[in-house]
């Protein structure tokens, strides 16, 4: 019977190639053929869009504001106060950290005036010597997770301020700091919603979908319009983008708590506050704890792209590096942020390991013993931060800060490198670069471009129907249609031809070397370290090395992409082949398979499914990174939603170019998990 | 261990008055369409599944009944109507006289943190809290302070015999010790009414025989009113004052169980008492004959409540009735070793009601 539903699958895809084929053959390739490509209906949404955000901002519901500075009235509209509100406080607050770490006047000057602090030579906010700080992070690192993490965060954050980055650093992290508890708390907040309200939950999960798969630059224009620019910009980007996750594993974790343990908070005489803050929430606290994790990851993901829109920080200063081909700085940059990155990673799943500790019977020094170390570090960092005033006399007192590019540097070095390579490379690399693009992405790219939307439709719908019915083609199609009736379809076909090869090249490497790790134990464990380390680097750090390799070329962005989709589809793959479930195994044993036979006939079938879920995530990513390589230089959504970004009237364009790229990405979401669900429903697998 | 229910108390603890939980297929409309009247033939072709199908019983003070039944009967539903967790479709039920169903959120929670204790299947213990914070919970909730909460948790450790693991989170407990902290929990705030749904399922069965033999031992001492739901017989047959035998949510027979194993109500039931040993089940109370002539008596005598199995031998080899005797010595009946050999031998029935 199942055989017979196979192959009848087989036959259904069969005949949906040829139709596909027979319709790319047959239709006109002409302007005016409704068959070849839509008319664009929608091209007038972006500029609408555009208009009512304005009349919003600046003309809706206009109120009078006292200025202190001209001393009257003046007329300003409400949803302007409210953001520009909104903006002075998350913009105190993070100034308010950075002087902390940095030392500064603006906090003081909040609270006086500009004239009290150039009147008393007293009133400046000492910063915190960096000394302190990196003492602070290795006991940080020991409390949380021991003895290694602290030698790993004592090796980053030494680094970063030999470097000279230490400035840049705390910057960056003022902002990470700002944005990440922010995520975290309105994360929660909605993840609790959520639980409580289905109807919550049913409104949010498609926003949280579209949400995951915008590409950041499109958050980026109506942020700026909404908030103006500047390091609180930044950090509201970071928030619309860090928090789904949060949501998402907050609900997770509060639907994992068992019925029973509810239910005993109930018979304990717990009210709504009670169960929700000393059941529910505690007992999720680890699922809500990765979720603190993840939200991390993507504030340091945006730190590089908040800077298009005036963070200051590490991420603006690779971005300045990288527009002035400045490899070698770029570099260490670069390196900087993925230190931090992985430290923030650590020390954040340290935490979300580590299990409640019993203290009531210990002594006030042993319960206490890390506050007071932490007092020990501040006091010792001080004095040698005074005393430093007087060894380096005149000079940089490097035991206080380290200025930006006081450090020691290693640019010339990779400089020369770079050279080095472009003089030997750069002939063999360019006949690779030039056979490629001749011989492989152009005849892809055109055949991509000659494909007429009828056909499209029906291939995509057709796959839609075969993996989930007539529900899943409606969906698909639905998706295609709005990108279908904008004036960019051309553009989302390039797009979607570069994510093609990507995703092509990406599951063949991540499938072969995800196989080849899962039959050996050590090998596995290696290389689900080797992702997850490569998974916490911001997505721009990708562009770095192939940049300085390949140049600023279609070729360079491809590859980059490739690395970076490789691997989810490694992980996936090996993932799921280990967690083939051990009696499958002994059974396959007993009817004395080989190793092959054990591959071939148990290990892959029951590992599809996840491996497939692998490929969904290899999709996403990909496509997030083509987009990013507009950075280099594309020419597809990607690109335009760059350019939106410096039009006045981007916000329409930029917003709608977004919709477009989630939904193609959405659209594969919705085709693979219909069918990886099915596929799991048959193998019993849950 | 014999235990006798306050008869004269003629308030029952706990009260059913055709209690009904329907699932599905808008049950609740279909009732109101139909004037409240409920029609199983009808509600079930409307797609309705009965979790609890008329169940009407009282449960007096210090009393054990024991909800016996298979998996999908019934009996955690029911358990779960009379402590509201969850929400009853039709029928009334009454604890200490208060109409349960009719209380708002504020006063169920008052009378679930001073009447009111539960155990779990799995225990439900937070995984964030240690052994006695876990115990201090509900009394915390009730807003005892801290120190006095604990306190009167570090004596509901010694209770239930965890002294020397205070301090331990659930984590690092074995099942039967979990458990235990699970009762303490439920003992805290001294409640009347004791909830226990299938406590000991989870436990291996030696620490189950252990964990029973400990629940008589605490509730010997402390004499509650309990619902005890559990989907083995032999665990039913151990502890309980009285059975309630459910099947596709409607209660099969609710009757001691002595007289559950003498006369089952119903094929079902007897699909259950079929196999047990009725010397361990029967009392000499429960099986004694009329005092016929009083001179043919034999000197010694056994007490009522003496299990069969346990006196067996010595009746047998008496050639004579063996009197049997209430709590003042006072002969009440007979027993004669024709009975008790009727009993150990045979297999398809057993005293004076034999069953197909």
């Amino acid at each position: 019977m199942s055989q017979l539903i196979r192959h009848s699958r087989l036959a259904q895809f069969t005949t949906l190639l040829v139709v596909f084929f027979l319709l790319c053959l047959l239709i006109e390739p002409s302007e005016s053929n409704i068959l070849w490509r839509l008319p664009a209906l929608l091209a007038a949404v972006p500029t609408a869009l555009t208009d009512t955000v304005n009349y919003l901002i600046f003309d809706w519901a206009p109120i009078e504001i006292y200025n202190p500075e001209i001393e009257d009235y003046e007329e300003s509209s409400l949803l302007k106060e409210f953001t520009r509100s909104i903006s002075g406080s998350l913009l105190f607050c993070i100034e308010f950290i950075r002087e902390v770490l940095l030392g500064g006047v603006k906090t003081i000057v909040a609270f006086t005036s500009w004239d009290y602090v150039r009147e008393n030579s007293w009133a400046h906010w000492p910063a915190l010597p960096w000394t302190v700080v990196t003492g602070a992070a290795i006991l940080l690192g020991y409390a949380l997770s021991g003895r290694w993490l602290a030698v790993f965060v004592g090796f980053a954050t030494i680094y970063i301020a030999v470097f000279g980055q230490w400035e840049p650093a705390m910057e960056t992290l003022s902002f990470v700091l700002i944005a990440a508890p922010l995520s975290v708390l309105l994360g929660l907040a909605l993840g609790v919603l959520a639980y409580k309200s289905r109807k919550v939950e049913a409104t949010l999960w498609p926003l949280l979908n579209i949400a995951q798969t915008m590409p950041h630059f499109s958050y980026l224009v109506p942020v700026t319009v909404l908030f103006g620019v500047g390091d609180h910009a930044g950090a509201i980007a970071t928030v619309i983008f860090a928090t789904p996750p949060m949501i998402r594993l907050s609900l997770l974790g509060l639907k994992a708590v068992t019925p029973e343990v509810i239910e005993a908070g109930l018979m304990n005489g717990c009210n709504k506050f009670q169960l929700l803050f000393r059941v529910l929430i505690p007992t999720a606290r680890r699922n809500i704890l990765v979720g603190v994790n993840q939200v991390i990851m993507q504030c340091l993901a945006m730190a590089v792209i908040a800077s298009f829109i005036g963070a200051k920080g590490l991420g603006y200063n690779l971005l300045l590096a990288l527009n002035q081909l400045r490899i070698g700085q770029a570099l260490e940059l670069g390196i900087c942020i993925v230190l931090i990155a992985v430290v923030l990673d650590k020390l954040s799943l340290g935490w979300a390991n580590k299990q409640v500790d019993y203290f009531a019977d210990l002594t006030f020094s042993q319960r206490h013993k890390y506050a007071i170390m932490f007092l020990g570090i501040l006091l010792a960092g001080s004095l040698l931060a005074y005393f430093g005033k007087f060894i380096f006399e005149g000079g940089v007192n490097y035991f206080y800060l380290i200025p930006h590019n006081k450090g020691v540097t290693t640019e010339f070095l990779w400089q020369a490198g770079v050279d080095w390579m472009v003089d030997n490379w750069y002939q063999g690399l360019q006949i690779f670069n030039t056979a490629l693009i001749v011989n492989v992405l152009v005849p892809m790219k055109n055949a991509y471009l000659g494909m007429p939307v009828a056909a499209t439709f029906v291939l995509a719908m057709g796959v839609g129907y075969i993996a989930g019915g007539i529900r899943s083609a409606l969906v698909v199609g639905g998706f295609l249609l709005f990108i279908a009736l904008t004036e960019w379809w051309d553009r989302a076909l390039i797009t979607a031809y570069m994510t093609t090869f990507a995703v092509i090249i990406s599951v063949v490497i991540g499938a072969v070397v995800g196989i080849l790790c899962a039959q050996n134990a050590l090998a596995t464990k290696l290389i689900l370290l080797l992702c997850d380390t490569l998974q916490t680097f911001p997505s721009f750090i990708y562009l770095i090395p192939v940049i300085m390799l390949f140049g600023v070329t279609d070729t360079s962005v491809l590859i980059a992409v490739i690395v970076y989709a490789t691997i989810p589809a490694t992980r996936y793959t090996v993932e799921g082949l280990r967690n083939v479930p051990p009696s499958l195994q002994e059974a396959g044993s007993m009817s004395g398979v080989n190793r092959l036979q054990r591959l071939t006939s148990i290990e892959l079938p029951l590992a599809f499914p996840h491996i497939m879920l692998g490929i969904n995530q290899t999709v996403v990513f990909a496509l997030f990174m083509v987009i990013i390589g507009a950075m280099i230089g594309t020419d597809d959504l990607g690109q335009l939603i760059l350019k939106s970004l410096s039009d006045k009237d981007g916000i329409g364009s930029g917003l709608m170019l977004g919709l477009c790229v989630a939904f193609i990405g959405l659209a594969v979401d919705h085709l693979i998990h219909t069918w990886a669900k099915e596929r799991k429903a048959v193998l019993g697998l849950g | 261990m014999p235990r006798d229910v306050a008869k004269e108390d003629t308030h029952p603890v706990i009260r059913c008055d055709s209690v009904y939980k329907i699932f599905g297929g808008n049950a609740e409309k279909n009732i109101r369409d139909a004037d409240g009247a409920i029609d199983v033939k009808t509600l079930q072709d409307a797609g309705c599944i009965f979790g609890v199908n008329d169940a009407s019983f009282e449960v007096h003070r210090g009393e054990m009944l024991v909800v016996m039944g298979l998996s999908g009967s019934g009996k955690s539903t029911l358990l779960r109507c009379i402590s509201r967790l969850t929400d009853t479709t039709a029928g009334k039920i009454f604890i200490d006289g208060e109409d349960l169903l009719a209380m708002n959120a504020k006063d169920l929670i008052e009378l679930r943190r001073n009447k009111m204790g539960m155990v779990f299947q799995s225990f439900a213990l937070l995984p964030h809290k240690t052994v006695l914070e876990n115990i201090a919970f509900p009394l915390q909730m009730k807003g005892v302070s801290t120190q006095d909460s604990i306190k009167r948790a570090a004596a509901m450790v010694e209770l239930v015999s965890l002294g020397g693991r205070e301090n331990y989170f659930p984590r690092q407990l074995s099942g039967g010790q979990q458990q235990r902290v699970g009762i303490a929990r439920s003992l805290a705030v001294e409640p009347d009414i004791w909830f226990l749904d299938e406590p000991f399922s989870a436990l291996d069965p030696l620490i189950r025989k252990e964990m029973q033999d400990e629940f008589l031992r605490l509730q010997g001492m402390l004499n509650k009113t309990i619902l005890f739901v559990t989907h083995d017989f032999d665990e039913a047959l151990r502890l309980a004052d009285r059975i309630a035998i459910m099947k596709d949510g409607i209660i099969e027979q609710i009757d001691a169980p002595a007289n559950i194993v003498l006369n089952p109500a119903t094929e079902y039931v007897a699909k259950f008492t079929n196999d047990v040993p009725r010397e361990k089940v029967l009392k000499c109370g429960d099986v004694m004959e009329e005092v016929g002539d009083p001179s043919g008596i034999s000197d010694m005598s056994v007490s009522k409540d003496a299990i069969i199995e346990s006196v067996a031998e010595a009746v047998l080899n008496e050639p004579k009735p063996v009197p049997v005797t209430n709590g003042n010595d006072e002969m009440i009946g007979v027993l004669n070793s024709k009975t008790i050999i009727h009993i150990l031998f045979s297999k398809s029935s057993a005293g004076t009601s034999p069953v197909a």
